[in-house]
């Protein structure tokens, strides 16, 4: 009969990566940075803190990529940077991704007054930009590395939060899921067994967006004196010690923007490629 | 539907309530308080810290003095600096205007450009227009706004010398003069703002476009611009004004940036600096109005929601 | 007669998402002629809605038109230019879909969306458009014709909804008027108004229409001629008559065998009902809904229904009910504001986190929606496994044997466990569901609409499986459903449920002979005949009519189908709830009438 099976489409998650061209020059510049990160301080060719020559050098005088503003070597301060701002992204967002998830999908399964005390405070919270929210922090609390990473970490899991509680409760409501509670499974088991396999497209993608905003988030603070502190390497500190370069033609200042840049592109350019994946044309696209 | 709207306007006021609660919790209640801030490298010597938290009311319960605070805000009282020792309303009343111009032009600018390339991108979906525009609007959200501004500033200030570098706009300028001062920054907020627009305006629309409804216009011999302006655009709306709002909202952190790269006297250098100096009433002032300002578009956008939502507008 | 829609040879390919083009309709021929309804019949897959957008040129997203010629009047649609395209769907073809609600836009006004097309493409100007429009919406019988087109889709009900659909396609006066399933997504007492709406429209323009359906008696009622689709090509042709009561090609056959009888032509055995062994499930005055606060909405009210052991009772009502509702709150998944419900003698917490697992593994629960309730990450072996560790703590190879005989328990091979329910079809899928709850040795089986998503075939089959495994394992099953002639069937005991309320219970022989409640009667006349001129008989009875002159309005106080009932008595029956009255042993009827003068 007309009974027949609709081809294998449950096990397609996350088998069939056919990379486009776009998305495989991203994958490389990413793991070109990654590979950095790891033996970056053993290529570079100078100390991190190290004074190599005259301030705002030029490309090619002292250092390849010319000397900062106390005269420190570009290229090494990028190859020692890279580390910082990576790790920082990275531990941030496995905490926003912890808190978020985990309070976000009991929300969606538990209902009732959990969900609504944990969702109107998110609200709350949501009434800040988290740039302000992150400033009103470290306002009080003064900036140190582990003041830095709990906050954005934790100014990242508001977003997080609200994205995988919107995933959640689309899933929970699905049959397979009342099947298990129907069975007697506690929220334990219908949390990782039946919401997270199902849940993680869609929260792989979330967390390389997080990853993105996390990189964005931390260079700004960086950027306005209020992250990572001297005498550190971190890209976004560097653009905001070397600014005043640029108008003595010093592109000290332009080379970590654009690093960052290129990381953020290519992380956003991979995400895209993820979603736009399993997206089919819609009836206007077909029209002529 | 009158209803509705009275609901929303109360649920922002108790959300505005929330925030102020907020801010005070996290600057008031977690370790450091302001006499410690004040008292800087000295705060180890306990007897001047007593002293100088008597003479602040410091020693006061937090509830007492977080209603003090609140209410001196709503009187229109935002406290005194501690670094400079003025009142916080003065320091602002110069610079609120500063911040207002950037984000007013950017938002004229920005809005109408973003919402006209995002319906063109919806339209042409999947032509090479819509492709290049998504590409561009994924790097420029992807990258950070001080790379635009200090890209656009090394281009147009440094090297071409067409533009200003300099947004400290002085009152005697003309509006040549204006132009060519804010242009920069203009468009370095503009950038990241309309990018995220355009493409949330084009998902929007294109959501609609799987409508059934939306078939059922192509298959009553609707021509596709017909079908976008008529059938797809008065159900995108609400979307669209959501994202506008988040947009405006999300140019208060954008502001941030740009006001340092350009050296804008604006509400938020007044922010950093509080924040730089521990000046706990000043960060709480600022956090306060940009919070006010970020409810106050949200609020306005769901409003516009309801009213555009024919479902509220003509209930059975 | 002149052929308005010639179709020959027609291919069409379809594709998944990022997959390869294969061939969904191969090589169909067929033509409709002036003032002639064709209808296409088939299952789900057969690509009867396939080809008849294609007959406008159209093909969704996914899929292309790869060969043959469309002519409407003559003229090769494949041939036309993007604006002979647009000029053939808004003045000469026309469409109407299966869901009305989704298919109007919500942000314009009916009438606006009506008149777009010939208004649009010159036909006519916009008062003009408009005096026909209200000339088809009386036509149509639709109530307040003058005014309905101000009103916006939301502001209407569902019925009245899908002939304001008809009325938008005939607005053009198109030469042929696509219908796409256009009652499936109906209430079966709101399907004969529509119904008949549709067919008297159809004949009175007189125009050609394609008629897309899976149901055989419905098409009996509208179509000339029958075009059987299997697969996407034809397996038989032929008029109507024919079709119905002497199909010639094997497949025709079998969709003829799988249709039941409508209930009240079966010979039952009047019988009554003294002789009930001890009920294994007792849900008594039960009251129940969601929300809280002003939000609130009460779904159930009051509702006692029994389950003797090793028997099956019948829950039916129409979308709205209750029914879903009362099988979760049996469940334990939406705990009752008021009552009890009592499972093999013991009474169950309202909340499934609290029962026992005693209690769990005796009463299961099996979903509609197969796709959608199992979880399409797990192979069959862990969803079949999970139960039995569970519920009896097998492991290992104790485990897998225990799968594997449940798996030979519904009819599917062993070798089904390792896979994915990706890979199954809709009926395997079910009895994979339905292996799942017999995973637990229940007692008792909630079956909620299990067969309502498969293809009439199909769902013959899995009840066939059900009353094996009934007589097999000794099960008791409470089976949900809207489909009166699935129930009628199968039950031996029906529970008749109206906008929340119990109208009618007793045993299948005496719910389904006289006297009935009015509401039972009325759904029982509206199970369509395979008999031609049914429609006509059954739509012009005083009942009919009153039926659709209302609509389901769950109600706090009086007897909630007074609005809709011919024989309703003022002043008492809005006004006063009717208690359920024994009728004989093992019959009760709520009603305010007396015995001799209820509906027979």
């Amino acid at each position: 009969m007309s009974d027949v099976a609709d081809k294998p489409s449950a096990s397609k998650g996350l088998k069939s990566l056919r990379l486009t061209p776009t998305a495989s020059i991203a994958g490389i510049i990413l793991i070109f940075w990654i590979l950095v990160a790891f033996f970056g301080p053993a290529l570079a060719p100078y100390g991190e803190a190290e004074i190599i020559g005259e301030s705002f050098g030029p490309i090619g005088g002292e250092g390849i990529l010319g000397t900062d503003k106390l005269g420190r070597d570009i290229l090494t301060r990028l190859l020692y940077g890279v580390r910082t701002t990576l790790f920082l992204a990275l531990i941030t967002t496995v905490i926003s991704f912890v808190v978020g998830v985990v309070l976000g999908f009991s929300a969606a399964i538990l209902r009732g007054w959990f969900d609504i005390c944990i969702s109107r405070l998110v609200e709350a919270f949501m009434a800040f930009p988290s740039t302000m929210l992150a400033l009103v922090v470290i306002g009080a609390m003064g900036t140190s590395i582990t003041v830095l990473i709990m906050t954005v970490g934790l100014v990242l899991s508001i977003g997080v939060f609200r994205v995988s509680r919107a995933i959640g409760m689309d899933i929970s409501v699905m049959d397979y899921v009342e099947s298990a509670r129907a069975r007697g499974e506690g929220v334990w088991w219908i949390i990782t067994r039946e919401v997270l396999p199902n849940a993680m497209p869609p929260l792989i993608a979330e967390f390389g967006l997080r990853f993105t905003f996390s990189i964005l988030f931390l260079s700004g603070l960086s950027f306005l004196g209020l992250g990572v502190q001297e005498p550190a390497a971190d890209w976004g500190l560097m653009v905001q010690e070397n600014m005043g370069g640029i108008f003595l033609g010093s592109s000290s200042a332009l080379i970590p923007a654009a690093c960052i840049a290129s990381l953020t592109i290519c992380m956003n350019l991979i995400v895209d490629w993820f979603q736009q994946r399993q997206q089919g044309e819609t009836v206007l696209e077909k029209m002529e | 539907m009158l209803q509705l709207i009275v609901n929303r306007c109360l649920q922002g006021l108790l959300t505005l309530v929330l925030a102020s609660i907020i801010i005070f919790a996290a600057t008031e209640i977690l370790p450091g308080d302001v006499a410690e801030a004040i008292l800087g490298q000295n705060r180890n010597d306990a007897a001047a810290l007593e002293a100088l938290r008597e003479e602040l009311g410091l020693n006061r319960p937090a509830i007492v003095r977080y209603f003090d605070w609140f209410f001196g805000i709503l009187q229109g009282d935002l406290g005194v600096s501690l670094s400079t020792d003025r009142p916080i309303a003065d320091m602002m009343s110069g610079r609120i205007w500063n911040t207002a111009r950037l984000a007013i032009m950017t938002a004229c600018v920005a809005i109408p450009l973003a919402l006209i390339l995002g319906l063109i991108s919806a339209i042409r979906a999947g032509g090479v227009l819509d492709k290049s525009l998504a590409v561009t609007t994924l790097s420029l959200i992807a990258v950070p706004e001080f790379f635009i501004g200090l890209g656009l500033m090394t281009i147009f200030a440094v090297e071409l010398k067409w533009l200003g570098a300099n947004a400290n706009i002085r009152p005697y300028y003309d509006f040549g003069r204006i132009v060519h001062a804010m242009a920069l920054p203009v468009m370095t907020l503009g950038f990241a703002v309309l990018a995220h627009m355009l493409r949330m305006t084009r998902a929007s629309v294109i959501n609609i476009f799987t409508s059934p409804y939306i078939e059922m216009a192509v298959l009553k011999g609707i021509p596709k611009r017909r079908i976008v302006m008529r059938h797809a655009l008065p159900n995108a709306l609400s979307p669209i004004f959501a994202v506008i709002a988040l947009n405006l909202a999300y140019m208060v952190s954008g502001v941030i940036i740009v006001e340092t790269i350009f050296a804008v006297p604006g509400l938020s250098r007044l922010l950093i600096d509080g924040v730089a100096l521990r000046d706990i009433p000043l960060i709480q002032a600022c956090a306060m109005l940009f919070g006010a300002v970020y409810i106050v578009v949200n609020l306005l956008a769901d409003i516009f929601s309801i009213i555009f939502n024919p479902r509220l507008r003509f209930p059975k | 007669m002149t052929d308005v829609l010639s179709i020959e040879d027609l291919w069409v390919e379809g594709r998944p998402p990022g997959g390869k083009y294969k061939p969904i309709v191969k090589g169909v021929s067929f033509n409709v002629k002036k003032g002639e309804v064709v209808a296409l019949i088939g299952e789900s897959g057969s690509g009867k809605s396939t080809i008849s957008l294609a007959s406008m040129g159209f093909a969704r997203p996914g899929c292309r038109i790869s060969a043959g010629t469309i002519k409407v009047n003559g003229e090769n649609v494949m041939d036309m230019t993007t604006k002979e395209r647009h000029k053939l769907r808004g003045e000469k073809v026309a469409y109407v879909a299966q869901s009305a609600a989704a298919s109007f836009n919500p942000a314009i006004k009916i009438g606006d969306q009506v008149i777009e097309a010939p208004v649009f493409h010159g036909l006519q100007t916009a008062s003009e458009a408009t005096e026909v429009a209200v000339d088809l919406y009386k036509k149509l019988d639709l109530p307040d014709a003058d005014r309905i087109g101000g009103r916006y889709p939301h502001q209407v009900s569902g019925g009245q909804l899908q002939r304001l659909m008809a009325a938008m396609a005939l607005s053009c006066g198109p030469d042929l008027l696509i219908l796409d399933e256009p009652t499936t997504a109906l209430d079966v007492t709101t399907q004969i108004e529509v119904l008949k709406a549709f067919k008297d429209i159809i004949r009175e323009q007189n125009t050609a229409a394609i008629y897309v359906t899976h149901d055989l008696a419905v098409v009996a009622q509208v179509a000339d001629r029958i075009l059987v689709l299997n697969g996407g090509e034809v397996q038989e042709l032929g008029d109507t008559d024919q079709i119905v009561h002497n199909p010639a090609h094997e497949y025709t056959k079998t969709l003829m065998n799988a249709v039941r009888p409508a209930p009240n032509q079966l010979e039952l055995d009047h019988k009554t009902g003294d002789d009930d062994p001890a009920p294994i499930l007792t849900a008594s005055n039960i009251t129940a809904g969601y929300g809280s606060g002003p939000s609130k909405k009460t779904i159930l009210r009051d509702v006692t229904v029994d389950v003797p052991e090793g028997s099956v009772v019948g829950v039916i009502g129409e979308s709205g009910c209750g029914k879903s509702t009362l099988a979760r709150v049996i469940a334990g998944l939406t705990p009752q504001w008021e009552g009890e419900v009592t499972i093999t003698g013991h009474k169950a917490n309202p909340r499934v986190e609290k029962r026992d697992k005693e209690t769990l593994r005796d009463c299961q629960i099996v979903f509609q929606m197969a796709d959608t309730a199992l979880n399409p990450r797990q192979r069959i072996s862990d969803l079949l496994g999970r139960p039995l560790q569970f519920y009896h703590g097998l492991k290992g190879k104790e485990k897998a044997d225990r799968v594997a005989e449940l798996l030979e328990l519904v009819e599917l091979p062993a070798a089904f466990a390792s896979r994915f329910p990706g890979e199954l079809s809709g009926g395997q899928k079910q009895r994979v569901n339905l292996a799942r709850s017999l995973a637990a040795n229940p007692k008792l089986v909630l079956c909620d609409e299990v067969t309502s998503a498969l293809d009439t075939v199909v769902a013959a089959s899995v009840i066939d499986l059900l009353q094996d495994l009934k007589e097999r394992l000794g099960l008791s099953y409470m089976f949900i459903s809207h489909d009166l002639s699935t129930v009628a069937s199968f039950a031996d005991h029906i529970v008749v449920l109206y906008a929340g309320r119990v109208v009618e219970k007793g045993l299948s022989s005496q719910v389904f002979q006289p006297p009935y409640h009015p509401y039972t009667q009325l759904l029982l006349n509206s199970v369509p005949e395979m008999r031609q001129g049914w429609l006509e008989e059954v739509a012009t009875t005083d009942e009919a009519k009153a039926a659709s002159a209302g609509s389901v309005e769950l109600r706090e106080v009086g007897c909630p189908f007074s609005n809709r009932c011919a024989k309703a008595i003022k002043g008492v029956c809005e006004t006063k709830t009717p208690p359920l009255r024994k009728i004989e042993t093992g019959h009760e009827i709520a009603c305010h009438l007396e015995t001799d003068v209820l509906p027979k």
